[in-house]
Parts: C-alpha cells; structure tokens; sequence
C-alpha cells in the first residue's frame, strides 16, 4: 500500500513539475491571407481614376491612379492596362453644369452617384475588354491642431549629470489626413462588387516644411496594403512562442 | 461515514494521477517533436504532432497554442482561432498564449474587416 501510495504521489509531482517548468521558443511565422475578393474571373485590371479633392498641392486623382498602377503591376497577377484617367468628376455632374471642387468629407456626396451608373461602367468595360475596374474618392486634406504632445528633453543636475526627462508641451502641429475609398467594379456588368475605406493622418511640428507629395505618398504607404490584400495575397511576417 | 466518503474520492484522484501523467508524457513528447520539426519549416509534421498531442491530452494548453501557431502560420484563420481559445480557456492566466492571441487577432480582424457591398 505504501509503495503505491509512493507511486502515485511521486507521478502527481511529476505532471506539476512539468507544468512549472514550461519552455518557451520564440519562431518567426508567415501567415498568408487570402485576398478578400475573387477576382480569378478577370485577366485584366484597369485603374480607371478617382474623384479627387482636398489639397491643391496634390491631384489625387493622377497621383492615385498612377501609384495604384505601379503596385498593380508589381504585386498582383493581373495585367494593367495603361489608359488615361477617367474625368470622374465631369462625368458624375454632366448635364449639371461645373463639377463642384472637393474640400472635405461631405463634398463626395455629389458625385457618389457616378460609382453606382451600371450603364456607364458597363461601357467601359467594353471598350477595355471587360478588366476589373478599381475606383472611388480620395480625399487628402490638410490638418492643423494644436495639442499637447510629449518630447523628450535633456537636462543636466547640480553635479552635471545628464538625464532625458519627458516633457508635455502645448505645441501647434500640422499636417494631412488621408481617406481613401476604393471600389471594385466588375467590368461585365457594371456593377460593384466590392468597396474598402481606409483613414490616416500625419501631424509634423509646425516649424517644420514637409511638402504635400511627400506626405501624400507617406500616408498612401499606409494604406496600399489594404488595397493589395483585396486582389491578392499577402504574407504578414511576425513571431509566436511555442510553449513545451 | 463523511470521512470514508471523502477518503475514497481522495483514492479514485490519486488512483487516476498516474493515467493522466503517462497521458501528459506522451503528449508532451509530440510537443517536444513538433517544435524540433516546426523549428525546421516542417509546418505539416508539426500540425500532426500537436494535433496527437491534444488528442492523448485535451487538456494540455501548451499543445492547443503551437497548433494555433502552426495553423495561423498555414493560413487557417478560423481553426487557429479555435485552438487559441481552448488555450486561453485552459489556462486563461498564461501571458504568452494571451500575447500570441492578441497578435494573431491584429492579423485576423485585418483580414475580416471590409465594408462591401
């Protein structure tokens, strides 16, 4: 009886050594994401432009189309099909008179009714051999606020020591704000078959000159793997810990 | 009559102890080999070690987070998910699965957020 007893309690003090003894291992992992749309129907992709609007340093339209383009043609199987950018923004008020400009968020409702003329994009699709037709807004608007923020400041003590303290002042910032619509249109039908929004901003010290374009690109970086992972996959490189 | 009662629940607990630490031993050997076999790009050998490894012990949380790992590093969102939440649910105190949660939700949520129409 006292032998097993011994046997028992020796294995019950095996499982919780076990247990306080957990080994980690870091590994690196790649997940693949599949890409949100099916688009193994379409050989052909066309970046047919985008109602633009916000700053003037920008054509967001031209830049957008152009950028949009080039990743296209380095991270997706789909070919591009090299066209000039639609005038969206004529063809959303024709017959209305002057196409309104875009300053902010509520001005794109006058033109949102372009991205819904199945007639319309259902020729387009014709004319270029029925692609998948990506288009939508951008809006890249300029930014100022002025807030606290924190910055690390380097002060020195009565023996000379040097210390890096934290230091909350009261600072104007400025900057830009991206919102990107981006819409997928079948080029058979017309039709839209998919829309992603994404939303970034960037604030600099106020002293400090960034130009429009840099910042435009910036931000657009931020954002083009969203675009990306809607045609076609991706891998997100990170780290997990395995246990024992 | 209580103490006898209680004696023997204490007795059918013990009785069992040995059972669950062969089951133990033999799950952590396929944890073990699963790292070794991950740790080489062996994703597959892996996958069917620690799914050994929680079927000889379900309740072994440290098998259910390398499968979630394994199955996240294949791409299948929905089944790590899964794996991660037995984890969490086994051993809802343990930092490192809850770490590896958090970031395989940042990659998950990413993917599932869309607005279409």
């Amino acid at each position: 009886m006292t032998v097993r007893l011994a046997r028992i309690l020796s294995s019950v003090a095996a499982v919780l050594l076990t247990a306080a003894c957990a080994t980690t291992y870091e590994i690196p992992i790649e997940t693949p994401i599949r890409p949100t749309l099916d688009v193994s129907a379409f050989q052909r992709v066309l970046v047919a432009g985008f109602v633009a609007g916000g700053s003037e340093d920008v054509d967001g339209n031209l830049e957008t189309t152009r950028l949009l383009r080039s990743q296209l043609r380095n991270k997706s199987a789909l070919r591009v099909i090299d066209a000039d950018a639609l005038p969206l923004m004529s063809v959303a008020t024709e017959g209305r008179g002057e196409a309104p400009p875009v300053k902010e968020e509520k001005d794109l409702d006058a033109y949102s009714n372009v991205f819904a003329n199945v007639e319309y994009w259902k020729r387009i699709g014709e004319e270029y051999q029925q692609p998948l037709i990506v288009t939508g807004t951008v809006l890249f608007v300029p930014q100022q606020r002025n807030s606290i923020v924190q910055r690390e400041e380097e002060v020195y003590d009565s023996f000379g020591r040097r210390r890096v303290v934290p230091v909350r002042t009261y600072m104007e910032r400025k900057g830009f704000m991206l919102s990107p619509r981006f819409i997928f249109i079948d080029g058979r039908t017309g039709t839209v078959m998919h829309s992603t929004t994404a939303r970034e901003e960037i604030l600099y010290n106020a002293n400090q000159a960034t130009p429009a374009l840099s910042s435009y690109f910036e931000l657009m970086d931020r954002v083009l793997p969203t675009f990306l992972s809607t045609l076609s996959s991706q891998k997100i490189k990170g780290t997990r810990v395995l246990l024992q | 009559m209580p103490y006898r009662a209680l004696l023997v629940a204490v007795l059918v607990v013990l009785a069992s102890a040995p059972a669950f630490a062969d089951a133990r031993s033999d799950a952590r050997k396929q944890v073990e080999f699963g790292i070794l076999v991950a740790q080489k790009g062996l994703w597959r050998e892996a996958i069917y070690r620690w799914e050994r490894a929680t079927q000889l012990d379900p309740t072994y949380a440290a098998a259910h987070n390398n499968l979630a790992v394994a199955y996240e590093h294949e791409g299948d969102l929905e089944k790590a998910r899964g794996a991660y939440e037995k984890a969490i649910e086994l051993e809802p105190g343990n930092a490192q699965i809850k770490q590896n949660y958090e970031l395989f939700r940042e990659i998950n949520d990413r993917t599932t957020r869309k607005d279409s129409q």
